[in-house]
């Protein structure tokens, strides 16, 4: 135990962190596997949501909700303005999604430095929060405990609603046979629509409560970005629970891993990758071919 | 009409030779080596447009071999081989090798898929660049401590014009070889597996070779650009490698018109020259531009200025569904 007792910490952090991604990368799944669009912006809608609670945020209770309200409904109306100017474009036209979607994450991340400034901000939590708190004789910031549970709450939710509702039958089903679905008279433009709009909204929402984890900065886009599809990568497009065990792996990899392999951890994550495609190559792939 | 349509492209092309050559006398030294650097991004433009549009495989992630490339031909510089050439084969090996390992990843991936997995190749390659410092030097980057020597006997290369002049030469090579290779049997393969790959499955063709064979090929054509950009630039560091920089090749070769490499050339140097420009012309908002360029280029040119039928992409993976 005693010589476990190092990495507790790491490995805690690398829960958060894992669940952080797993949020995030949920969005992308969602844009990915439904609507297929390989969307470059992701991460700046990430970056939206965190933008705005380090602006709202300001120390107390109240601020909380209020940046959870306005950084979700802010990354779900950029969500539905990309879905608006991506429906001229064809389904499996992936180049003129990727220049369209790139462009956007260009410009969106420009006009967000020149609107917040170059310098990453930093977030206040709420005073209770904003302290360290004992755990087994460590002390631990008690806002990542309390982001645990939370996202924790969300995975749940997340894999209910994909599990259990009419809705997430219908996310499921476009993913299987997109145009079965669109021949039982679903609407295709507005299942893109709604996709892409929740997709942002979980991009958001990981915004504002991960903004003290992974902060707003010039670069947190493309780190959300390459990290989520790194997630997508590992976990397939098939189900939540392979997207939930694939984000705690790339968490665990970004922090235990450095901890434990200080030299070989910015390898890890793309050996583990390499390893993954390579042995499930023809299988995973194959099954994604179908998205 | 089409012959004289052809005449008039020929001429164009002599025309735009000739200019290349005599550019390093016309304009000034900074011009030179900016338009040296453009070369050498057009010649990894190529390699993208040899993927992007003539085997199908949309890549992000040319930017990788391209730094496997340019850090042996660093590495071979300060050990003193000074040899050009050497350089360059030594680069162009590195970047097919490089390619070979990843090909698993890639060559049974379509479309969107082969984006995603090239962009995280790209990523990861600059964080391990930016890492093994040993090797690369980190964000450092690497000097390089002479020039090189183009051919056995010959003086090094110390000015901006015989630098250029010495990127056009390579470029120029390679494209005329890419032609050639394009317009044989070899370039038909590449064109109708991206056409029909069930149809080609079917009549025996071992389609998944024929992509890791291009692959492994743009892998040494990157490679060979990364040898140039050491060349022309003389210093190397991740930044050259930048998921920005992924982008604008992909941009470039899709303004150029995907399946054309003169096209490429021209489209890569054009972004990157607009680039440059806009952070002239307004510093701290070229990135603003620049999305918009984006943006307009995918609303404007959706087959891109050659008329490649990116549609073709789509029907692939509808293809390899089928099958």
């Amino acid at each position: 135990m005693s010589e476990l007792d190092p990495y507790l910490i790491p490995a805690l952090d690398g829960v958060a962190y894992g669940l952080l991604l797993f949020v995030v990368a949920a969005g992308l799944v969602l844009s990915f596997g439904v609507a297929g669009i390989l969307n470059l912006a992701h991460g700046t809608l990430y970056a939206i949501g965190a933008y705005v609670a380090a602006w709202l945020a300001d120390g107390g209770w109240a601020a909380l909700p209020l940046a959870l309200v306005a950084g979700v409904a802010a990354s779900t109306a950029a969500g539905t303005v990309m879905a608006g100017l991506l429906t001229p474009v064809k389904r499996g036209d992936h180049l003129t999604q990727a220049l369209l979607t790139f462009g956007l994450a260009l410009a969106g991340g420009s006009l967000l430095v020149s609107a917040f400034g170059p310098e990453d901000l930093p977030v206040r939590v709420p005073a209770a929060l904003d302290r360290p708190i004992n755990l087994a004789g460590h002390s631990y910031a008690a806002y990542r405990l309390v982001f645990i549970l939370v996202a924790a709450v969300i995975a749940v939710g997340l894999y209910l609603t994909v599990t259990r509702t009419r809705a997430g039958m219908l996310v499921r089903a476009a993913v299987d046979d997109p145009q079965m679905v669109a021949c039982l008279g679903v609407n295709p433009t507005a299942v893109r629509i709604g996709v892409l709009a929740a997709s942002g909204a979980l991009a958001g929402l990981a915004g504002v409560l991960g903004a003290p984890i992974i902060g707003p900065g010039p670069s947190t886009a493309a780190t959300v970005l390459l990290l989520s599809l790194v997630v997508v990568v590992l976990g397939g497009l098939n189900s939540v629970v392979g997207t939930l065990l694939a984000a705690l792996a790339v968490g665990e990899i970004q922090t235990l891993g450095v901890a434990l392999l200080p030299t070989a951890a910015p390898f890890l994550l793309y050996a583990a990758m390499a390893l993954i495609l390579a042995a499930r190559a023809r299988g995973l792939l194959r099954r994604w071919s179908t998205a | 009409m089409e012959y004289r349509v052809k005449r008039v492209l020929a001429g164009a092309v002599v025309a735009a030779i000739a200019l290349a050559v005599a550019a390093p006398w016309i304009v000034d030294d900074y011009t030179t080596s900016t338009l040296s650097r453009l070369l050498v991004l057009g010649l990894v433009g190529v390699s993208v447009a040899l993927l992007t549009g003539v085997t199908g495989l949309p890549t992000l992630g040319q930017t990788a071999p391209f730094a496997a490339g340019a850090y042996a031909a660093a590495q071979l510089g300060q050990r003193g081989m000074e040899s050009g050439p050497v350089q360059l084969v030594a680069a162009i090996g590195v970047g097919a090798v490089f390619a070979l390992l990843t090909a698993l990843l890639v060559v049974y991936a379509r479309g969107v898929f082969v984006l995603m997995i090239t962009l995280a190749i790209g990523e990861l390659a600059i964080t391990v660049a930016s890492r093994w410092k040993g090797v690369t030097g980190g964000t450092d980057g690497l000097l390089a401590v002479t020039g090189v020597r183009p051919l056995p006997g010959l003086s090094t290369l110390d000015t901006d014009r015989g630098r250029y002049l010495y990127a056009l030469a390579v470029v120029g090579v390679v494209l005329v070889l890419v032609l050639l290779v394009l317009r044989s049997p070899a370039g038909l393969l590449l064109r109708a597996s991206r056409d029909d790959e069930a149809r080609m499955r079917a009549s025996g063709h071992p389609v998944t070779a024929y992509l890791a064979g291009a692959y492994v090929a743009a892998g040494g054509i990157a490679g060979a650009g990364g040898a140039l950009l050491i060349t022309t630039q003389q210093y190397v560091s991740p930044a050259d490698f930048s998921f920005d920089t992924a982008a604008l090749l992909l941009l470039g070769v899709v303004i150029g018109g995907a399946g054309s490499m003169l096209g490429a050339v021209a489209g890569t140097a054009l972004v990157f020259a607009a680039r440059d420009w806009f952070s002239n012309l307004l510093p701290g908002q070229s990135p603003l531009l620049l999305g918009a360029l984006f943006v307009l280029t995918a609303y404007l040119l959706p087959r891109g200025v050659a008329g490649i039928d990116l549609r073709r992409l789509g029907r692939r993976d509808r293809a390899a569904r089928r099958a």
